[in-house]
């Protein structure tokens, strides 16, 4: 049995007919072929899958699809400005070399402009704590590090 | 995952109706648990209704005394709240601890306590400060709520509609996390009041229970130092991959003592 689903995702009304025990997830990469939101555990742990739902960052594998329904969604698809011009997170990431195999990397940049939004003049500590919903199996997070606080800046001038 | 039907109610009326209808139906808060359990086949509910659109399970309010907490009120909204930061800063400061920020961003009180997870924070916190669990049909007194691994007293047909927490003199929490989870291996909520200390020990037994001989030194002696030679009986306690009985019976001295401490700080 299936059931209408209305949501914006990155800014554009979508409309379609899912089985509630569809996943967040599922529906954005395999309805909508969405595929920069990544499923990495699958167990709700590392933080692949993290999205913005209405602006809150959260992990779209432990979401049904139907509990997003009228709400706003943005993916790593839906950061950047329309010129292609990256995100000050992602230009941030790019120029620290906040990832190596990348995997991780669409959810860490939804976290971290978030994170980046919810308090101004992070510290490094409240970085990583922040960071705590998102696993990197590469990088040892240094830069990772690097990359959110300079990526906050950015975003605050 | 099994398939089931949805149904996002706008009343608690209509949630009555909802579960009427549905006799095995689950609530969903938040999901965090639920959603997991789900995909894991643990829990293979006919029915979800969904309770994120009922106006009357949210917000905060800090009046005469008390502070109440809407059910679907999210963790990251109680963290954050000034409020609460003013009134019970323990609480506030439980809340930012709770698995991790996109957990905190989607997870509920009312979820949290209505799933009684052993290794849960807010339990402590509703236990600790003597809450009353307000429901769409009763109060109950957070000492009559938890009965066991994943049991609270709520009836089939019952939801949580706010938690009542009446403000302590100090109070404070501790937890030692497990890093992989975040879940407490052990969290202690110590609570000086009026009427007495109460101590509740989370993540140590099936369900959060209270510590009553720390609680007798704690009312005399209100300090780290009176509780650091108490260490409960290691029999009954949890013993899994992460922790065996005895380990956890320490910690709980540990984090008593920390919790002590931090509640003299706020």
């Amino acid at each position: 049995m299936t059931t209408p689903l209305a949501l914006k995702v990155n800014g554009n009304a979508v409309s379609v007919q899912v089985e509630p025990r569809t996943l967040l997830v599922q529906l954005l990469r395999e309805t909508l072929r969405l595929t920069g939101t990544h499923v990495g555990c699958d167990t709700g742990q590392c933080g692949a899958c993290t999205v913005h739902l209405d602006g809150r960052a959260v992990k779209s594998c432990t979401m049904l699809a139907v509990q997003a329904a009228g709400c706003e969604i943005t993916t790593i698809e839906g950061v950047a400005a329309p010129s292609g011009d990256l995100h000050p997170m992602q230009a941030a990431f790019k120029e620290h070399h906040g990832l190596q195999c990348g995997f991780c990397t669409p959810g860490m940049v939804m976290n971290a402009i978030d994170l980046a939004r919810s308090k101004a003049d992070l510290s490094e500590a409240e970085v990583r704590g922040g960071l705590d919903g998102n696993l990197c199996r590469c990088t040892g997070y240094q830069n990772i590090v690097k990359a959110v606080l300079a990526g906050a800046a950015a975003m605050r001038s | 995952m099994y398939t089931f039907d949805y149904a996002r109610p706008e009343s608690l009326k209509d949630v009555a109706t909802a579960l009427r209808k549905q006799g095995e139906a689950k609530l969903l808060a938040g999901g965090q648990s639920l959603v997991q359990a789900l995909r894991l086949r643990l829990a293979h509910p006919p029915a979800l209704v969904d309770l994120q659109a009922i106006p009357e399970l949210r917000g905060i309010a800090v009046a005469n005394n008390v502070v109440s907490v809407g059910a679907m009120t999210r963790h990251a909204e109680v963290a954050a709240s000034r409020e609460i930061q003013r009134a019970i800063p323990a609480l506030a400061k439980l809340a930012a601890g709770i698995g991790d920020r996109q957990v905190r961003n989607q997870g509920t009180i009312g979820g949290s306590l209505a799933n009684a997870d052993p290794g849960a924070d807010y339990p402590a916190a509703v236990l600790g400060l003597g809450a009353n669990i307000v429901t769409n049909k009763r109060e109950i007194p957070a000492d009559k709520f938890f009965l066991g691994l994943f049991e609270t007293a709520l009836k089939p047909g019952e939801l949580i509609v706010r938690v009542d927490f009446p403000l302590p003199l100090r109070a404070g929490y501790a937890k030692f996390r497990n890093p992989a989870s975040r879940f407490a291996l052990v969290g202690v909520f110590v609570c000086d009041t009026t009427s007495g200390v109460r101590v509740a020990v989370t993540g140590a037994g099936p369900c959060v229970f209270r510590a009553k001989r720390m609680e007798k030194v704690l009312a005399k002696d209100f300090t780290p130092q009176a509780v650091e030679k108490i260490v409960l009986p290691a029999e009954g306690l949890n013993t899994d991959i992460h922790a065996q009985a005895d380990y956890r019976a320490h910690l709980v001295t540990v984090m008593a003592q920390r919790a002590v401490e931090a509640a003299a700080k706020l």
